[in-house]
């Protein structure tokens, strides 16, 4: 299996409570605002601990409280594509790109695949909306992730934006077989993205 | 302009600036790291000792250092016996006053500008694979370095302006103790030294005057540095 979540998390007046398992391809975690998927993906990544339970990805074990297991962040492998591109503002779009990356030799066919490679000398706060989410989400593909972590990608984009980098998303999920897991509220993005959708309330 | 001699000052008011600012930089950036970052019983009560120096009397300030680095003192005792070093009426004593008075405006500004540090970027540079350490280095560190840099300068101003706990401690001893304040001070005891006055003091004013603008420029880059995201 891809993706085996089980956690219990307690945030505050809050709980999350979820038990998911799911194969390969793109899985949508679908549901309305605010009720804690952005936490998921945060435990998945290692920037939230749960109070109890386990997290595998691809068979290998990031989380596990009966096991004694708690990965830290950078060494789970995760592309994680935040819902705020969180590009480095003090790096060129090259530099960010190569943040996580080994070397450069995967950095021209990520470009051409994100459609990006004019911006490579720009300053990230010289970026559209959508220009920086792809930046995002190649510096994500560029550390050689072993999992994509996707939050919203296509929020607080206009109409053109959102072709574009569903058509990227696409072609990640398409092309580079890792097992992805997506958060979104929105059900046409959950239908046209998602191999699976896994419903929260 | 000045005579030799007023260069001299002015020159001795440089020096101890600087060794000032060089010593307590890595001290303030810690501390200023720890008030910004950490979370530990007794923090209040840190932050407000790291503060007392702007608060308690320079005198007292002096005195204090007074205790502690006279040859009877915990630190000066240790100093006297095992290296031969006394601080007293020395330059190096000036620049421990003017150090420690000068901390206090160092922290807050470095502290600001480490807790201006957008956290998320640092939870997204971990998922990239940086550890804590190459977090620090490739984003903490260069991101507050604008605000970090500012507090620096001000410490400096803040040093060479240093009168109170300088004179408590070290007395005023002209070419090594007798920075441009106290000689200033000297010079107002002086009948007919006026002229002598007015050109410390305005070479006083102009040091001061350049630190705060290159202060000031850099805590904008910060600010303007908030919103690039």
């Amino acid at each position: 299996m891809s993706f085996e979540i089980r956690v219990d998390k307690q945030l505050g007046e809050a709980s999350i409570a979820l038990d998911l398992t799911a194969g390969d391809g793109l899985t949508v975690l679908f549901g309305p605002s605010g009720i804690g998927k952005t936490s998921v993906l945060n435990m998945v990544a290692g920037l939230l601990r749960p109070d109890r339970g386990r997290i595998a990805v691809a068979g290998r074990v990031l989380f596990d409280t009966d096991a004694g297991i708690d990965l830290a962040p950078e060494r789970r492998r995760a592309g994680y594509v935040f819902q705020e591109p969180r590009l480095f503002p003090h790096r060129r779009v090259r530099a960010n790109l190569l943040y996580g990356a080994a070397d450069d030799s995967g950095l021209a066919a990520a470009v051409a695949m994100l459609g990006i490679g004019h911006l490579l000398d720009r300053w990230p706060r010289t970026l559209s909306g959508g220009e920086a989410r792809r930046v995002a989400i190649g510096r994500a593909l560029l550390r050689d992730p072993a999992f994509l972590l996707l939050d919203e990608p296509l929020s607080s984009l206009d109409r053109a934006r959102r072709g574009e980098i569903m058509d990227a998303i696409l072609r990640v999920r398409d092309a580079a077989g890792l097992p992805i897991l997506m958060v979104t509220h929105d059900p046409d993005e959950a239908e046209r993205l998602g191999t699976r959708i896994v419903r929260i309330d | 302009m000045l005579s030799a001699e007023e260069w001299t000052i002015v020159a001795l008011s440089l020096k101890v600036g600087g060794v000032a600012l060089a010593a307590m930089l890595p001290l303030a950036f810690a501390l200023a790291w720890v008030l910004a970052r950490a979370h530990f019983p007794g923090k209040l009560l840190l932050d407000a000792i790291v503060h007392l120096p702007l608060v308690v009397p320079p005198v007292v300030t002096g005195w204090a250092l007074l205790l502690a680095f006279g040859p009877n003192g915990p630190i000066g005792g240790v100093l006297e016996r095992w290296f031969g070093i006394s601080v007293l009426f020395r330059w190096t004593g000036a620049a421990i006053a003017a150090g420690i008075m000068a901390l206090p405006l160092m922290v807050r500004a470095m502290r600001l500008s480490i807790e201006a540090v957008d956290r998320r970027l640092e939870s997204a540079a971990r998922t990239l694979g940086a550890g804590p350490g190459r977090v620090f280095w490739s984003l903490t560190l260069p991101l507050s370095l604008p605000g970090v840099l500012a507090g620096a300068v001000l410490g400096f101003a803040r040093s060479i302006g240093e009168f109170g706990a300088t004179i408590t401690f070290v007395s005023n001893v002209p070419g090594q103790t007798q920075t441009l304040p106290l000689a200033i001070y000297s010079a107002l005891q002086q009948p007919g030294a006026e002229a002598t006055v007015w050109r410390l003091s305005a070479m006083s004013v102009a040091l001061s005057l350049v630190a705060l603008v290159a202060s000031e420029m850099l805590t904008r880059r910060v600010r303007r540095g908030l919103h690039v995201l």
